[in-house]
């Protein structure tokens, strides 16, 4: 077997076992490290597509943040497991039925004689020193700088909306308050006091 | 030799777990969320695949993209996530009922 085959094979082993894993797992913060473990293997297989700038984006944004935000809120909240748990089997077998249908239906069209997708595409092996980052670059800033654009007003409108939607209450906040700015008197914010400096010395 | 009818029957697999997940997991709120995350990114495997043996960098930018969507929705989910938890004192889905007519 080709070395690369068989990287594919642990890779793919991995992926498909802490997927499983994660998805029946029933504490949650097991699940969250298994989702991680997950990434980590599909960010292998991204490595051997020869997509290595995605495959360390996904290990940096969704590992190093997303993730952390899950196990933060996990932490953050506390979970009730007994209810978890009870519920758990009751939905046990409409889930293997529905997953049964999708993977047959998807058994059926990625079925290899139909569409002869091996024998129409081949990779296209690049040089040792062939930069995927410049060649993404190349194509995001100027055929889809419009998208890209879009993708940061994006990522701004879900801070607003996350600062928004967590944010407690107006006393905490430091915004300022108008009319209080313009009613203020100078006896507010002047206060004389006796200063009793020399107290000290006399005393002795 | 790993063809590409390999990377789509491994993404289509992983597909199906996250599902699956999403029904065995349907009271908590935030597997339900990393459930989404499962499937995810196995689409985005099968956008790479195609984009590495069709040789074209397109699959790879939508990926760009598909993996800004997702934080985003992550960042608000947690929010909500954590209004309903404030609001409910529980994320169990069933808690959450207060629209049901």
């Amino acid at each position: 077997m080709e070395f690369t085959s068989m990287l594919f094979y642990v890779f793919a082993f991995c992926f498909i076992g802490s997927a499983v894993l994660m998805v029946t797992s029933r504490n949650t913060i097991k699940a969250a490290m298994f989702l991680i473990l997950s990434f980590f293997s599909v960010a292998s297989l991204w490595l051997l597509l020869e997509a290595e700038f995605l495959a360390i984006t996904l290990i940096l944004v969704y590992v190093g943040a997303v993730m952390v935000l899950f196990l933060f809120v996990i932490k953050m909240l506390d979970i009730d497991k007994s209810t978890v748990r009870a519920k758990f089997t009751k939905y046990l077998p409409l889930g293997i039925v529905v997953s049964v249908v999708v993977i047959s239906q998807m058994a059926l069209v990625l079925n290899v004689g139909q569409f002869d997708l091996d024998n129409s595409m081949g990779p296209v092996r690049q040089a040792a020193d062939f930069s995927n980052i410049s060649q993404l670059a190349n194509d995001l800033y100027t055929l889809y700088v419009y998208p890209f654009e879009l993708a940061a007003v994006l990522l701004l409108t879900a801070i607003i909306a996350a600062i928004t939607l967590v944010h407690r209450n107006e006393s905490r906040s430091k915004r300022q308050n108008i009319a209080e700015q313009v009613n203020v008197q100078a006896g507010d914010r002047v206060r004389l006091v006796s200063a009793s400096s020399n107290k000290s010395k006399e005393s002795k | 030799m790993i063809v590409l009818s390999d990377y789509l029957i491994l993404s289509a697999i992983v597909f199906c777990i996250g599902l699956a997940g999403i029904f065995i997991n349907r009271t908590n709120i935030i597997m339900l969320l990393m459930c989404v995350e499962l499937i995810l990114a196995a689409v985005n495997t099968n956008f790479i695949a195609f984009s590495y043996f069709g040789s074209d960098i397109a699959g790879q930018i939508f990926v760009f993209f598909i993996l800004t969507v997702a934080a985003a929705e992550v960042a608000i989910g947690l929010a909500i996530l954590t209004l309903v938890y404030r609001n409910r004192g529980s994320i169990d889905v069933d808690v959450t009922n207060s629209l049901k007519g």
